[in-house]
């Protein structure tokens, strides 16, 4: 049996033991979405009527590339993390809370995998 | 009675929720932030998948272009352009917040109604501007 007054418990990184790592990660990805999002919907808006042809060769720019895929691996990230609370808070029961919060990040990982890969392909 | 009142409670909600209150405009942007979140998940695989059809050739990019241009495919690519602006808009209010920025009852009010007609604004435009510039009709 601990000693430690609950005060003691909960300082530091707190009772889950993850402190706010959550919430700082959270807030890293939305900091770094704000630029990335808001260059996405402007190459979105030039590639609108484009052909095939011309939004390959826009993404497969270097700058163009490493920014689309930036934005892919930003984005994942904080939807992984969003996703993740919307589950802690509305299912309750254990089994299908951890297997709903797996499938959060299989999702992520596969989507992420999927961009990627085209991304390479388009650009190489 | 008071006895009753204990062996039997009423079937009221113990916490008022939802379906309870007035909605105060914060409580609608707070709403819609997790609700357009939710719809950005659907809008990766938007993503994905352009993506995918680009690499993959262009008869797989066809069919993307086929299912983009149909008027259900504008709905959808409609939601998404407006979830992501509104998404967008309001993370940064949220980001205010979190410096300590606008968050009195007064300024949170005004920052929610500019934030839904802005983004409102932003995403017709990209439409109106695929529709009358680029001369793009579903």
């Amino acid at each position: 049996m601990s000693v430690q007054t609950p005060l003691a418990r909960v300082q530091g990184l707190g009772a889950a033991h993850t402190g706010t790592g959550h919430f700082w990660r959270q807030r890293i990805g939305a900091v770094a979405l704000v630029p990335l999002a808001i260059w996405f919907v402007c190459s979105a808006l030039a590639l609108i009527g484009a052909d095939r042809d011309a939004a390959v060769a826009f993404l497969a720019q270097p700058v163009n590339a490493i920014a689309m895929a930036l934005f892919v691996i930003a984005a994942l990230n904080h939807m992984s993390l969003g996703v993740q609370v919307v589950i802690e808070d509305y299912v309750h029961d254990e089994g299908p809370k951890i297997a709903l919060l797996m499938l959060n990040i299989f999702f992520a990982w596969i989507v992420g995998a999927a961009c990627l890969f085209a991304l390479v392909k388009i650009a190489v | 009675m008071a006895e009753q009142a204990r062996t039997a409670p009423a079937a009221r909600p113990l916490s008022p929720h939802l379906q309870t209150y007035r909605w105060p405009i914060t409580m609608a942007t707070s709403i819609a932030h997790r609700a357009t979140g939710l719809a950005l998940v659907l809008g990766t695989l938007v993503v994905a998948w352009w993506l995918l059809a680009l690499a993959g050739g262009p008869q797989y990019y066809d069919t993307f272009s086929m299912v983009a241009r149909h008027p259900l495919g504008q709905v959808v690519l409609f939601g998404f352009v407006w979830s992501l602006t509104y998404h967008l808009l309001n993370g940064i209010r949220h980001l205010a917040w979190d410096i300590g920025l606008g968050f009195d009852v007064h300024a949170a009010n005004r920052s929610a109604a500019t934030v839904i007609a802005l983004s409102l604004l932003l995403a017709l435009a990209v439409f109106a501007y695929a529709y009358a510039v680029k001369g793009l009709y579903p």
